[in-house]
């Protein structure tokens, strides 16, 4: 039974990643339309509506080419471990407290690992490889550049990821996201208590997603199309689903850790039944996700693309000392206060 | 090796809440997010059509006035044309301007819109019209004959008043 119950989950948070994934690339290019006077895709569908589909039809009619002197195992494998490291860290992620239906009492959550935060920040690291291979076996120039930008720049952003985690992991004394987000409840949500750590998680969360203003990996006007150059059809477009995939769940992540998770401040204290409380967070989850998301967006479309020494000082000089610091103040107030 | 001055000049340097980024991205998200309620340039073409100016060069047509062409199918549009587009050929006719041209051609993939066979015509015979909707399904089909180019004064009326005025 709890396999089956599992199972549902896996299926249902999957369509419903994958369906957000694919609504996600057609809002981003309306809000990046819209905020350049333009229209966006508004043909395929009421209002567009339908353009990922039509999107996705045409990258599965695509010529599938692989260049001759690639490295032929590698190239075929690297969008593979991108995907799957994409859609996996999605896996521990608490979409909400408790439901009950059925008379049974289901976890929000597909897998409650008890070292939750690990987990993430070792899948989002192997993610890069995904990246790396793609640009050593496409045997291009302009991919290996790509590839070996993103190693760095994963390398150099990973410290001060984990460091700033150190500070939600002190103060919740947990490493499991759902022991995490039950700290949160009320509002002590994390971004108030860790300012600084919030935003140094946050801007190493755009340079793990190789978002912009970091997406150096695949900076169009320097290198073609960076890493995924000479990939095509579906290939291609299992990276573009992982570059999406990976920052639905950047924003679960964050809000997770950061933004609450799930709580409703004081929703306990409304005296609603039990099972629309459970829905209420749901949605309260969603939709501080789609914040973020849509946070992620703008700035994409706000700030220019760093340079590479740019990215690399802020990085080890700012970034870095920054956690670093953020980590000591936090166990030194902990331990006064206690 | 040449030397390369690396001295950077700066009239002003950024001050703390600048360098602190932070304030500076919130200014230019403020930019773009007041940009999405903005009016849109979008026009949604084949729907909305655009009416272009009358000084516009279109596709080169022939004036009809009266329901007969005006050229007298002297040539010169076919000779002045640098893309070698337009291929004349005469007969005489009963009527006051004694020749006209039985075959007038012009291959439209070949055409580069430079108005040259207008300005060279002595009859005022051939145009440059609004039109810019160009689309073939084959080669054959892109030589437009008598019977495509031929357009009766009225609807040139723009361009004829555009010519008078500035030429
Ligand atoms: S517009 Fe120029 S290229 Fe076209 S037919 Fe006239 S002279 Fe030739
Ligand atoms: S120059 Fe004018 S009159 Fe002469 S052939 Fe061309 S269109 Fe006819």
């Amino acid at each position: 039974m709890d396999i089956l119950i599992s199972f549902i989950k896996i299926v249902v948070y999957l369509g419903i990643l994958l369906f957000t994934v694919a609504y996600l690339v057609l809002v981003e290019r309306r809000v990046s339309a819209f905020i350049q006077n333009r229209i966006g895709p508004n043909r395929v569908g009421y209002k567009g509506l339908l353009q990922p589909v039509a999107d996705i039809l045409k990258l599965m009619i695509k010529e599938d080419i692989v260049p001759k002197l690639a490295y032929k195992p590698l190239h075929r494998l690297a969008p593979i471990i991108s995907i799957v490291v994409a859609l996996s860290t999605f896996a521990v992620v608490p979409f909400g407290d408790k439901i009950v239906l059925f008379g049974k009492e289901i976890k929000l959550q597909i897998a409650s690992v008890n070292v939750g935060i690990l987990y993430i920040l070792a899948l989002t690291s192997l993610g890069v490889y995904g990246i790396a291979l793609a640009g050593w076996a496409s045997n291009n120039k302009y991919s290996l550049l790509g590839g070996l930008r993103s190693s760095a720049q994963i390398i150099s952003y990973e410290l001060s990821m984990g460091l700033s985690i150190i500070g939600v992991i002190l103060i919740a004394g947990t490493l499991e996201l759902d022991k995490i987000v039950e700290a949160q409840s009320g509002w002590r949500w994390f971004i108030f208590l860790q300012p600084v750590g919030f935003i140094t998680f946050f801007v190493s969360v755009f340079a793990e997603t190789n978002r912009l203003p970091f997406d150096l990996p695949e900076a169009e006007p320097e290198l073609v199309g960076g890493y995924h150059t000479e990939y095509t059809g579906l290939k291609f477009g299992l990276f573009f689903l992982a570059e999406y995939a990976n920052m639905i769940t950047a924003s679960a992540v964050v809000t997770t850790l950061y933004l609450g998770g799930w709580q409703f401040p004081y929703i306990n204290t409304f005296g609603i039944p039990d099972f629309w409380v459970s829905v209420i967070q749901i949605l309260t989850f969603i939709s501080k996700v789609l914040i973020v998301i849509m946070f992620m967006i703008v700035i994409r479309w706000t700030v220019p693309r760093f340079r590479y020494d740019q990215l690399m000082n802020l990085g080890w000089k700012w970034m870095l000392p920054l956690s670093l610091a953020n980590v000591i103040v936090t166990a030194l107030v902990i331990y006064l206060v206690e | 090796m040449n030397k390369v001055n690396r001295k950077v000049i700066r009239t002003e340097d950024l001050n703390f809440w600048q360098k602190l980024y932070i304030p500076e991205i919130i200014k230019g998200m403020k930019i773009t997010i007041k940009q999405m309620f903005l009016p849109k340039f979008t026009r949604q073409y084949p729907e909305e059509k655009w009416n272009p100016p009358a000084s516009f060069r279109g596709r080169p047509v022939l004036v009809e006035e009266n329901g007969k062409e005006r050229c007298v199918a002297c040539g010169l549009c076919s000779r002045v044309c640098p893309a070698l587009a337009i291929e004349v050929q005469a007969s005489e006719t009963e009527l006051s301007k004694e020749r006209y041209p039985v075959k007038f051609e012009i291959n439209m993939l070949r055409c580069i819109f430079c108005g040259l066979c207008e300005e060279a015509c002595p009859e005022e015979a051939i145009v440059m019209s609004k039109e810019y909707e160009l689309t073939f399904f084959s080669q054959e089909e892109a030589i437009f004959g008598k019977d495509k180019l031929l357009m009766p004064k009225e609807t040139l009326k723009d361009r004829l008043e555009f010519l008078r005025q500035y030429r």
